[in-house]
């Protein structure tokens, strides 16, 4: 059954979906604005028989989530930007061995250290691969509490599915809000799928070997990346989630995820009072974005306004899916800094108008 | 009437080892301490509950030698994986197989607090003295005066500070129950090397904590001897920076004399 | 219907608590809320703020532009907060702490004692208590009996505070029905 109705912060909310969802190893190293996090969890692994341990580094943290995980285990690690640099080496790695595992970013203000602040900055480090090596980890960028849960289960389940690392992209944000949410029942550990590629001994078989290194002079790494290309390929064909509101008649439609995207909303219901049509299109997976829906949405409307909490990185994305269908306009806060609506309203009201006082024209 | 003869099996390949022909160099440490991790592994009938984790470094392909489950671990991170396979299986037997580089250098970290938690796990540590894959670069462990390509006309304390003795540092620590050092330099201190590797393996079938075995290892490719020389070097003069012995033992084993 | 409460003032006043029983309050009520605190380094410093908002439709924005009412439980709340208020909204002083009133006259001003009303109520620590009974009575947002809701499941494991914080809040909800 699923939870009664229960009202809890961002953090709180990840660290109880992905218990229910069966994770039963988590390994992190402390960084604000997601403490609540590993706080919550070091508690909740002992209520459930898991594994929490606080490790030495991010480092060690994510190769702690790599070998739980190839031992067949549900593991995750989470970070906030500077820590998820320090796991791109695992991560990396995990990917090149095909090992599932959910990586938590609760993005803060960068470069460098930054400030604590939320940011949406570290969009190309995640949708782009973020390590070494031509690999990819799907995105997914919740807007809210009950989504933090939602996406949590669904991150567990593609990274499963696919052998292959996920990432959850918050930020400070979405980690400290609290929302009422419902949570999915508990899965039975006993129900998921068996990994037969997961080491446990080899007692009654063959012995095994898990590995990313392909030194063979007959193209073995160029095999290997051709097959996990492949999987890339049909991740992009069919795990691409979007959401769009209002965006039937609009005359602008803005393109922002996360709490942009929330905000943004907001500023859009206050415009409608002004006569201004204004619709929401809100990528749910950053990779692989919703490249397909966005062009074709941009094919019956004028105007695509975009939205980030960084100083222009989807806009990117956006301007392969849109090209010159519409005109573009963009408008970027450098992370660390909390807009209102009345700011993005602002800027819906400047791209409209075409005057370029908020944001800016791309060229396309 | 043909005569019917028996046979007695009196040696013979491990089966936690592969039939594989390795790509170590002759006189290389690796191939004996590959064999005897594998003796031991056999004798306590462990190969089918193993998981090992090879280091980056000469022995990098481990897994393509030894006949049990493997996974590779990014370079020095061997004992943050091994310690989450170890919290998935704690009946299973873990154990990590890691060159100087590995250990004491790019997995310090890894390596001091893996061994700190007590992690049930048994480590082998191949201490050569020089970075092997890599073409002969000074290692953390390469001792005073020593010869190599990135501290030419040899290791001087002020330039590249001093060799470390990384098992004596883990001692130290609580979560270590057993430290060895031993060599593989001649029949009898490889013979005193396997007795260490068994009695650490017991020290994880019995949950006591961390255990460590180091083997002075020889590298005649990149010492630039022969094998013999080489294995001569590791009993003259490399103990005289990394002593032989017991560095703790907590175990409360008897040994057998 | 939708109302967005900002609560203000020094580390240590109870201000996220505040937040949180209105917060509770309204899930059980049946509404739709989202709570947004200030953390971290701001925290740090020594103040601090949370902003609720509750509707009866789904909550786009966590961060209001404006909120409809202001509860300044320190006087640097006050001068920050004010000029952010809706046009027509509230602001709620914690007057056993500052004199100061604000220079607007399009918002209705509400002064609270909290400190005496709370020594009156039995204990010299509810004034945050006191406040939110006060902000709820006037706006109507939870009636008495879902702000005790509200406070019992903000302070789930901790019932031995119940009875004490419940005099309290009845304290705040009696300021009000008294006309001050």
């Amino acid at each position: 059954m699923p939870s009664e109705k229960m009202l809890m912060n961002g953090s709180h909310t990840v660290g109880e979906a992905a218990v229910r969802a069966g994770c039963r190893y988590y390994f992190g190293y402390p960084i604000t604005p997601q403490n609540e996090l590993p706080e919550y969890l070091s508690a909740r692994m002992q209520d459930v028989g898991g594994t929490f341990i606080q490790g030495e580094s991010e480092i060690a943290s994510i190769n702690m989530v790599l070998g739980a995980s190839v031992a067949g285990g549900r593991a995750m690690t989470s970070s906030s930007s500077p820590g998820i640099s320090l796991k791109q080496e695992g991560i990396s790695y995990m990917a090149g061995m095909e090992l599932p595992g959910v990586i938590i970013n609760m993005m803060r203000g960068g470069p460098g250290l930054g400030n604590i602040a939320p940011s949406a900055a570290d969009y190309f480090q995640a949708t782009r691969g973020g390590g070494h090596g031509d690999y990819r980890t799907p995105v997914l960028a919740p807007a809210g509490c009950q989504e933090l849960a939602d996406l949590t289960f669904l991150a567990f389940d593609l990274a499963d599915k696919y052998r292959n690392p996920v990432m959850l992209l918050g930020d400070g944000l979405m980690g400290q809000v609290m929302e009422p949410v419902v949570f999915p029942d508990f899965i039975d550990l006993k129900d998921l799928p068996r990994k037969e590629w997961a080491l446990h001994g080899c007692e009654g078989r063959e012995a095994r070997a898990v590995y990313s290194m392909f030194l063979g002079q007959q193209g073995e790494l160029y095999y290997h990346n051709l097959h996990l290309q492949e999987k890339y390929d049909r991740i992009t064909a069919e795990e691409q989630r979007w959401e769009t509101k209002r965006t039937d008649d609009a005359e602008i439609v803005v393109v922002a995820y996360g709490t942009a995207a929330r905000i943004a909303d907001t500023a859009i219901e206050e415009l409608e009072a002004e006569g201004i049509r204004a619709g929401l299109f809100r990528p749910i997976t950053l990779w692989p974005f919703p490249l397909p829906a966005l062009r074709k949405l941009s094919q019956h409307v004028a105007k695509i306004a975009v939205f980030e909490l960084s100083l222009g990185q989807m806009v990117e994305d956006v301007v392969l899916s849109v090209g010159e269908r519409a005109e573009i306009y963009f408008h970027g806060l450098p992370g660390g800094i909390i807009p209102t609506p009345a700011q993005v309203a602002a800027f819906i009201r400047s791209a409209l108008k075409g005057d370029g006082t908020v944001g800016r024209r791309i060229d396309v | 009437m043909s005569e019917q003869v028996e046979y007695i099996k009196v040696f013979g390949r491990p089966e936690s080892l592969k039939e594989t022909p390795t790509h170590y160099c002759p006189g290389c440490g690796h191939s004996v301490a590959h064999r005897l991790v594998a003796e031991c592994l056999d004798e306590l009938g462990l190969r089918g509950k193993t998981i090992g984790v090879p280091p980056v470094g000469c022995a990098v392909l481990a897994y393509n030698y030894f006949n049990f489950d493997m996974v590779e671990a990014p370079h020095g991170r061997a004992l943050a994986v091994a310690t989450g396979i170890k919290r998935v299986h704690p009946d299973k037997f873990v154990l990590t197989y890691q060159g100087d580089g590995d250990l004491a250098a790019i997995g310090t970290t890894e390596t001091i607090h893996a061994a700190n938690r007590g992690e049930r796990i048994s480590t082998i540590f191949i201490n050569n003295a020089i970075y092997g894959m890599t073409g002969g670069q000074m290692a953390p462990t390469t001792v005073l005066g020593q010869n190599a390509t990135t501290a030419p006309g040899g290791r001087d304390p002020r330039l590249h500070g001093r060799p470390i003795d990384i098992s004596r540092m883990l001692a130290v620590s609580d979560g270590v129950v057993y430290a060895e050092r031993c060599a593989i330099s001649s029949f009898k201190e490889i013979r005193k090397a396997k007795k260490a590797i068994k009695k650490a393996f017991r020290c994880q079938l019995d949950d006591l904590g961390f255990s460590l075995v180091e083997l002075l290892s020889p590298c005649p490719t990149n010492w630039k001897m022969t094998p013999k020389a080489a294995w001569d070097w590791v009993a003259k003069e490399m103990v005289k920076t990394y002593p032989l012995g017991v560095i703790k033992d907590l175990t409360g084993y008897e040994d057998k004399k | 219907m939708i109302i967005r409460t900002t609560f203000a003032g020094f580390g240590g006043q109870g201000v996220l608590l505040m937040g949180y029983v209105l917060s509770h309050g309204a899930m059980h009520k049946g509404l739709n809320i989202t709570y947004f605190p200030s953390y971290g380094a701001e925290m740090r410093g020594g103040t601090a703020n949370c902003t609720v908002t509750l509707s009866d439709k789904k909550i786009a924005s966590p961060v209001a532009s404006n909120p409809d009412i202001v509860v300044a439980m320190n006087y640097p709340s006050l001068v920050k907060f004010e000029p952010a208020i809706v046009e027509g909204g509230a602001v709620f002083l914690n007057t056993s702490l500052f004199s100061e009133k604000p220079s607007r006259t399009d918002i209705e001003i509400v002064s609270v004692p909290t400190l005496e009303l709370a020594k009156e109520a039995g204990s010299d620590r509810g004034g945050n208590m006191v406040m939110i009974g006060a902000v709820c009575a006037r706006t109507g947002m939870l009636s008495l009996e879902e702000t005790v809701k509200g406070m019992q499941a903000a302070l789930k494991g901790k019932e031995k505070f119940f009875e004490q914080n419940q005099k309290a809040i009845e304290k705040g909800f009696a300021f009000i029905a008294d006309g001050k």
